[in-house]
């Protein structure tokens, strides 16, 4: 083996900001891989339900919102039992909010990692959110039953689905960069997530239809990319009618926060190990 | 023969530390930074490294202007005392954290083993860390599935690779760790003291790894406070003190180098009660003080050769601990152990009681060449586990009073213990030897 035969690594101060390097992360897709099927083992290690507490955190929650906001409050629902109604938003909303705090916190819980080898860091939050799919699989198997259940079935609109949860994920995936850069140089992070996510989930047509908010303002709302987000996700599942703007103003402004997220990340990137 | 794999050219890395100027650590210090002196924070926030000439107090060069270079197949030593540098070094090469000035062409796979167990985690079982640890540290799953059985023989875990290593003991963790980390194979690999641990069988063992490494070809450097392994492993050494490369040559002269300039404590009672804990059963037996006394009780370091001395130290126990065990060492610099000597030899051993014991051992140095050595304090359970360890607790020198003596220490030997000889002049040779006759 001759010496140029070998991949010749150059370190100098401040790798250049634009380096968000492809083929590096592909080089790594196996510590990527290994780290999820991590997270997924440990999750509910010891636990005695299991992965069954993936279905009954949304089930559970679901259950309260159906009591409070369904009968005693009487939010309208579209016309749909608001059981079904509130448990399809609530599947990606918690797929968010729980990519969201996982991967927030992932740098941090992990700094044993970051301070003692190297691979491209953006591996940690990314595979802390991709633990989380296997939790949003196994709660989907309980929105199929309440489908029969109910008896509504998705029509064409369940082609759109998968591609409003890539977008949910971009979505999620950046604010938990953002939020997971800032953590490591202040901890106040940790708390300001949980509150994050509380307020988010009010902001967000979760407990409530889109359709509550007048017309005037609905641009508003959906600068929150989750709301156009959920909404349309909703409204393919249950086989209502598309909202085409809302899904490419939220869409975009998905794209936009994973964007933001990757470029923050970078920048705070090179002082992790320092820092942490 | 000149084919560097690594070339670090001027490299240079500055700590900010201390006041928490430009480094909040709360998220309130900087909200409360930008309205108490709201410009500062806007030139902070703006510049992305701070301007050249901020050589303030709040700065801390922990490497600076280090160059060197490293060619294909030679196994170097790294040595020099705590915070000479030498872990942010390693820290660099392997791109954990970034330089602040100058730069590093490395050609090859970059390995490195910063601590033992890196990415172990204690709910999975053994075998699901081999693939977790081994992943995290570059292997590819395919590699690790093709070496798998060696890392496990290595480790002798054959029976325990599917019960979670929570439920290990800690010896058998290390030894697991290591054995993945001794697998790894790329063209470079950086180590930092990670023969530190396990017990010195399982050490010997990884010594021999490190030596098979070391032979195949392989780059490698090597971060180490123990001069015999330096010395053993590493025919080139790099010394480091307070972030220079200060000295760099073949690896015996640059240990002397080292040795020689290296601080030694000159008090001749020394303490041993303010220093940090090697673990927390540490607490258990905790060495307070040590000392050397001639036969008349005069506090020296200094004996002259052949002259009988005491070792004399402290210790408290603050529990009972059956078949707790404790030992005196005397070492060469570099670590190796000439005398071990441990209570049960000459006391009757016993369950050690709460209290506070003063010891004196008398050491009779026929064997010592004239030189410096050192003295450790092991306080252990026997083969179970230490208790408190000072290694290196003093040094004493032993001086020469003849000028024979002093030749003799030129001899190529161990010990200097002389031998008797007998002798007689004949006119032929005699067929039988008759030295009994005489």
């Amino acid at each position: 083996m001759t010496s140029e035969s070998l991949q010749q690594i150059i370190i100098e101060p401040k790798g250049k900001l634009g380096g968000f390097q492809f083929r590096e992360l592909w080089q790594y897709r196996e510590l990527l891989r290994f780290l999820i099927v991590r997270d997924i083992k440990v999750r509910y290690k010891q636990t005695v339900l299991g992965g069954l507490w993936a279905i009954l955190q949304p089930f559970m929650s679901m259950v309260v919102f159906t009591i409070f906001f369904g009968h005693l409050a009487k939010v309208p629902s579209d016309g749909l039992p608001y059981p079904i109604f509130v448990y399809t938003a609530l599947l990606p909303w918690q797929f968010f909010s729980g990519g969201i705090s996982s991967s927030g916190n992932s740098l941090v819980a992990n700094s044993h990692l970051i301070s003692k080898v190297y691979f491209p860091r953006m591996i940690i939050p990314a595979a802390s959110l991709g633990a989380g799919c296997l939790d949003f699989l196994i709660a989907f198997m309980l929105l199929i039953l309440m489908m029969f259940y109910y008896g509504i079935f998705p029509g064409v609109g369940i082609l759109l689905f998968p591609f409003l949860m890539v977008l949910v994920a971009f979505a999620s995936l950046g604010v938990g960069m953002i939020l997971a850069a800032l953590n490591v140089s202040y901890r106040d992070f940790r708390y300001v997530i949980p509150f994050l996510v509380q307020f988010w989930l009010f902001a967000t047509p979760v407990i409530y239809p889109a359709s509550m908010v007048p017309e005037q303002w609905r641009w508003l709302i959906n600068l929150n990319p989750m709301a156009g987000l959920i909404t349309g996700i909703r409204s393919s599942l249950l086989n209502l009618p598309i909202s085409w703007t809302d899904i490419w103003i939220s869409g975009t402004i998905s794209l936009l926060l994973f964007v933001i997220g990757i470029f923050f990340f970078k920048k705070m990137e090179r002082r992790f190990a320092d820092i942490i | 023969m000149n084919d560097p794999v690594i070339r670090v050219e001027n490299l240079g890395k500055r700590y900010r530390i201390g006041t928490a100027r430009e480094r909040n650590r709360t998220f309130r210090e900087a909200i409360t930074d930008m309205f108490a002196s709201p410009w500062r924070f806007m030139k902070s926030a703006l510049r992305k490294t701070p301007a050249p000439n901020e050589e303030s107090s709040d700065h801390i060069w922990a490497l600076k202007n280090v160059s060197f270079e490293v060619n294909r197949g030679e196994v170097v030593g790294i040595i020099g005392r705590n915070g000479a540098g030498k872990s942010t070094l390693l820290k660099i090469l392997s791109r954990i954290t970034e330089p602040t000035e100058g730069r590093i062409v490395m050609r090859g796979r970059v390995g490195s083993l910063l601590e033992v167990g890196t990415g172990f985690h204690s709910e999975l079982t053994g075998e699901e860390n081999i693939y977790l640890s081994g992943t995290i540290l570059g292997m590819r799953s395919s590699e690790i599935s093709r070496k798998f059985d060696e890392i496990v023989a290595f480790a002798e875990m054959e029976k325990f690779i599917n019960t979670p290593v929570k439920f290990y003991s800690s010896g058998m963790y290390m030894r697991l760790a290591f054995a993945v980390a001794a697998h790894l194979e790329p063209e470079i690999l950086l180590i930092d003291e990670v023969l530190a641990v396990g017990d010195a069988q399982f050490q010997k063992k990884c010594l021999g790894k490190m030596d098979d490494v070391a032979k195949g070809g392989r780059t490698v450097l090597f971060v180490s406070h123990n001069m015999g392994v330096i010395e053993s492993l590493c025919p080139r050494t790099l010394q480091f003190d307070e972030g220079t490369l200060v000295f760099q040559g073949a690896t015996k002269s640059v240990i002397n180098n080292y040795l020689v300039s290296h601080q030694v404590n000159n008090s001749l009672i020394v303490d041993l009660a303010a220093r940090n804990t090697i673990n927390d059963s540490s607490m258990e037996i905790r060495f307070h003080s040590i000392w050397t006394e001639t036969l008349y009780g005069e506090l020296v370091r200094q004996f002259e050769m052949e002259q009988p001395f005491f070792i004399c130290f402290k210790y408290i126990a603050h529990k009972a601990i059956p078949n707790a065990l404790i030992a005196v060492r005397i070492e060469t610099l570099s670590g190796q152990i000439i005398i071990d000597s441990w209570d049960s030899d000459s006391l009757n051993a016993e369950e050690i009681l709460p209290g506070y014991y003063s010891v004196r051992v008398k050491v009779d140095p026929q064997d010592l060449h004239p030189g410096h050595y050192q003295i450790s304090l092991v306080a252990a359970v026997h083969l179970i586990r230490w208790i408190d360890r000072v290694d290196g607790a003093l040094r004493i020198e032993i001086t020469p009073v003849s000028s024979k003596q002093v030749w003799r220490a030129e001899r190529n030997a161990i010990l200097a213990r002389v031998l008797k000889w007998e002798r007689t002049h004949h006119d032929n040779i005699a067929t039988e030897p008759s030295l009994s006759n005489m």
